[in-house]
């Protein structure tokens, strides 16, 4: 190569037109950075609403064993979310979200290590840990939806039910919605579904750029293209959606 | 640039360095694991919301810094992405503080 007599031979993917790379970042990374720091005021905004209106509703103020859904204090997480797939009937609190948690973390690890492979150009490795962040990434969504549907049902025991009155008589509450849940507040279902739906939204559209990447790094694109970037960038999306979970996954279950 | 695509394609393909990858994700699942416990130990007061908080805050610190690679970034970029989230945090703490005024 005859570079001798022009600027050192620097990726094309490295140099903006002026040549030079602001904060030593390459244009697509850098927007990326700036895309999910506007994300993250959406997610604050939910996360804001959240804690302003949850701390606006009484509490329950009794012991947890005591502990009974009704409209007019705020539920105890761990009351509402004890159900795991398989084991019916049992009481396992925050079992599963756990398990999600797991999954979306392990996700972020083989995208990373997806991530390293790019780096040393090891087509191999990226195809086998993109198609890992795949299934894990499809596995996560189709937890979600398991406990949508569980959450959507409500408690099998309908005693159990918050109750409202219906006709001058307290009846219990059946399956949630935007308007009543059997759990407690109305806004408490409502926080539920905006926030864990907005987040699989993401989750989704990242699995879709994820099979993207893995269809073009198989293909061989990124191959000729002589550089991985798109695994980094879409890559840099990913673990910003298993960061949120973080969030959700304090704010929403533990707290 | 025909040049790199061409390294590629041989079989010179570094071997995988992965161990800084591989303790970020025990220290993520660690952490999870003692929030847990945390979670059913613990009487539910201020001093467990803020262990909770805390303990997020690190998990994010580890996502950030190592996988999304932030910490190795320069200054600026690294500026650039913490100073609005703090206001975002300052915002998040202001509003869950006046909510509890309004009940």
């Amino acid at each position: 190569m005859s570079v001798a007599h022009t600027a050192p031979a620097v990726p094309e993917n490295l140099t903006w037109s002026g040549g030079s790379e602001p904060l030593k970042a390459s244009y697509g990374k850098l927007m990326m950075w700036f895309f999910l720091l506007s994300d993250t005021f959406t997610f604050s905004a939910l996360l804001i609403t959240y804690g302003m209106i949850r701390f606006s509703q009484p509490a329950w103020e009794g012991t947890t064993d005591a502990f009974y859904f009704a409209t007019t204090h705020w539920p105890i997480p761990e009351k509402v979310f004890e159900a795991v797939p398989f084991l019916h009937g049992m009481s396992l609190p925050l079992v599963f979200v756990g398990i999600m948690t797991f999954i979306l973390i392990a996700s972020s690890v083989t995208m990373v290590l997806a991530v390293e492979a790019g780096h040393r150009g090891d087509r191999k490795d990226v195809e086998k840990w993109m198609l890992w962040t795949i299934i894990g990434g499809f596995t996560f969504l189709g937890s979600q939806a398991w406990e949508w549907t569980h959450f959507i049902h409500g408690p099998e025991d309908l005693s159990l039910a918050a109750k409202q009155l219906v006709d001058g008589v307290m009846t219990p509450i059946e399956g949630a919605n935007l308007v009543r849940n059997p759990y407690g507040p109305p806004a408490f279902a409502d926080l539920f579904f905006f926030i864990t739906g907005f987040h699989g939204t993401h989750v989704f559209s990242g699995v879709i750029l994820n099979i993207l990447i893995f269809f073009n790094a198989a293909t061989g694109v990124y191959e000729r293209r002589g550089h991985y970037e798109m695994v980094e960038k879409v890559g840099l999306y990913w673990h910003f959606v298993d960061l949120v979970w973080v969030f959700v996954f304090t704010f929403f279950y533990l707290v | 640039m025909a040049h790199v695509a061409h390294e590629t394609s041989e079989k010179e393909i570094a071997a995988p360095n992965t161990g800084a990858i591989w303790k970020t994700f025990w220290i993520l699942l660690i952490l999870t694991a003692i929030e847990f416990v945390i979670a059913f130990t613990m009487p539910a007061n201020t001093l467990r919301v803020a262990i909770f908080c805390g303990m997020t805050i690190v998990k994010a610190f580890y996502i950030v810094g190592e996988f999304m690679h932030l910490k190795h970034e320069v200054k600026t970029l690294i500026w650039a992405v913490l100073v609005p989230t703090i206001f975002v945090v300052w915002l998040l703490v202001a509003m869950i503080y006046e909510g509890g005024h309004m009940y």
